[in-house]
């Protein structure tokens, strides 16, 4: 009521202090976008170590998230396809295994000499069975 | 009369976000900044509290807060899982491991040695709260040197009051979100401690890694 006898002014006063209170709230909240697509990543890390679900519902929960990501074209956080790769080592799908150890090596080059560990330690029975 | 009200109300509120921005600027990054780390080995942590769920509670909430500062986080289920295989069973044989060894076969710039002080539900005449406190030391494993270390800690009951702001909203929702049992209520704590002790950007927490864009824009210059 009072903004409109004034004309104006009190609106401009009101947008200074919008603009000065988001500024500072923006520079003290300083929560970008974040690095990476989680989706159900933690919780399934979480789900393994408890021994939760099968490792069959894990891999899909993970698949689907790996779609999902892939949709909105985010990354995923690091770990994520080595730890699929170990759920598919534990249900005997040692070419996706591989596949996925060599994704994050891909993705995560420091990941680099963890992941040539595990290659090697799995591809040697293989070519021992030769 | 108008005026100087508003005046006074801006100075109030400018100086409340500024004051809770301002960080304390003590801790010595200078072996930090010398050493700039890419990736980060979390070892199992350590867990002194009566609670045996805590040492993996813990463990599967450090990635979060660690790879969204800007490293790379060595998979923590594939790690542990490689600890097994080789004869080791706990934390604590695990973390008397040399850390040449555990360069040799992680690759790992450092590691991160945690301990769970508190973990789980103190209960108390008229209610319980359930508090998850941790320490951590980030080792760097070229050279052994100590690079940060640091503590946290978070409440059920911080909620209660309003003073906590962004953080006691955040534990509120957690735990009303995750009410149907207290094992899974200390987890949710478990990952606010986790927030606090290992995000970047955060008084005296850790520096920013190179996968983020803050990365060599934070800490105090080494005085």
């Amino acid at each position: 009521m009072q903004a409109r006898s004034r004309r104006g002014a009190p609106p401009v006063r009101l947008i200074a202090l919008g603009l000065l209170s988001a500024c500072l709230l923006a520079a003290c909240a300083n929560r970008p976008q974040p690095l990476y697509y989680w989706g159900s990543y933690q919780t399934q890390v979480y789900s393994h170590f408890k021994g939760d679900g099968s490792a069959e519902e894990q891999i899909l929960a993970l698949e689907k998230d790996m779609a999902r990501a892939a949709a909105e074209g985010r990354t995923l956080p690091p770990g994520f396809h080595a730890h699929l790769a170990m759920l598919y080592g534990n249900t005997g799908r040692t070419d996706q295994m591989a596949s996925h150890l060599a994704l994050e090596k891909q993705r995560f080059p420091e990941s680099g000499t963890f992941m040539d560990f595990l290659l090697k330690k799995f591809e040697r029975p293989a070519t021992d069975a030769r | 009369m108008r005026v100087n009200a508003l005046k006074t109300g801006l100075l109030a509120l400018a100086a409340l976000l500024l004051g809770g921005c301002a960080a304390p600027a003590k801790y010595d990054y200078s072996a930090f900044k010398e050493s700039r780390p890419a990736s980060i080995l979390v070892l199992p942590p350590l867990n002194s509290s009566p609670d045996i769920k805590a040492t993996y509670s813990m463990l599967a909430q450090t990635t979060w807060p660690l790879a969204e500062s800007g490293y790379y986080v060595l998979p923590v289920t594939l790690v542990d899982e490689t600890f097994r295989q080789n004869g080791l069973q706990t934390p604590a044989d695990i973390h008397e491991l040399p850390a040449a060894k555990l360069r040799e076969i992680f690759g790992a710039d450092t590691a991160l040695y945690i301990n769970v002080k508190q973990y789980g539900t103190s209960y108390m005449v008229v209610s319980s709260e359930t508090r998850v406190t941790a320490e951590a030391k980030l080792i760097d494993l070229r050279n052994g040197r100590t690079l940060w270390t640091g503590s946290a800690t978070a409440s059920s009951a911080e909620g209660d009051n309003n003073s906590g702001g962004l953080i006691g909203m955040l534990v509120k929702a957690v735990i009303n979100q995750i009410a149907d049992s207290l094992s899974n209520r200390a987890h949710g704590i478990a990952g606010i401690t986790a927030y606090r002790l290992l995000a970047a950007g955060r008084p005296n927490g850790i520096l920013y890694g190179p996968r983020s864009p803050m990365y060599m824009k934070d800490g105090s210059p080494a005085q």
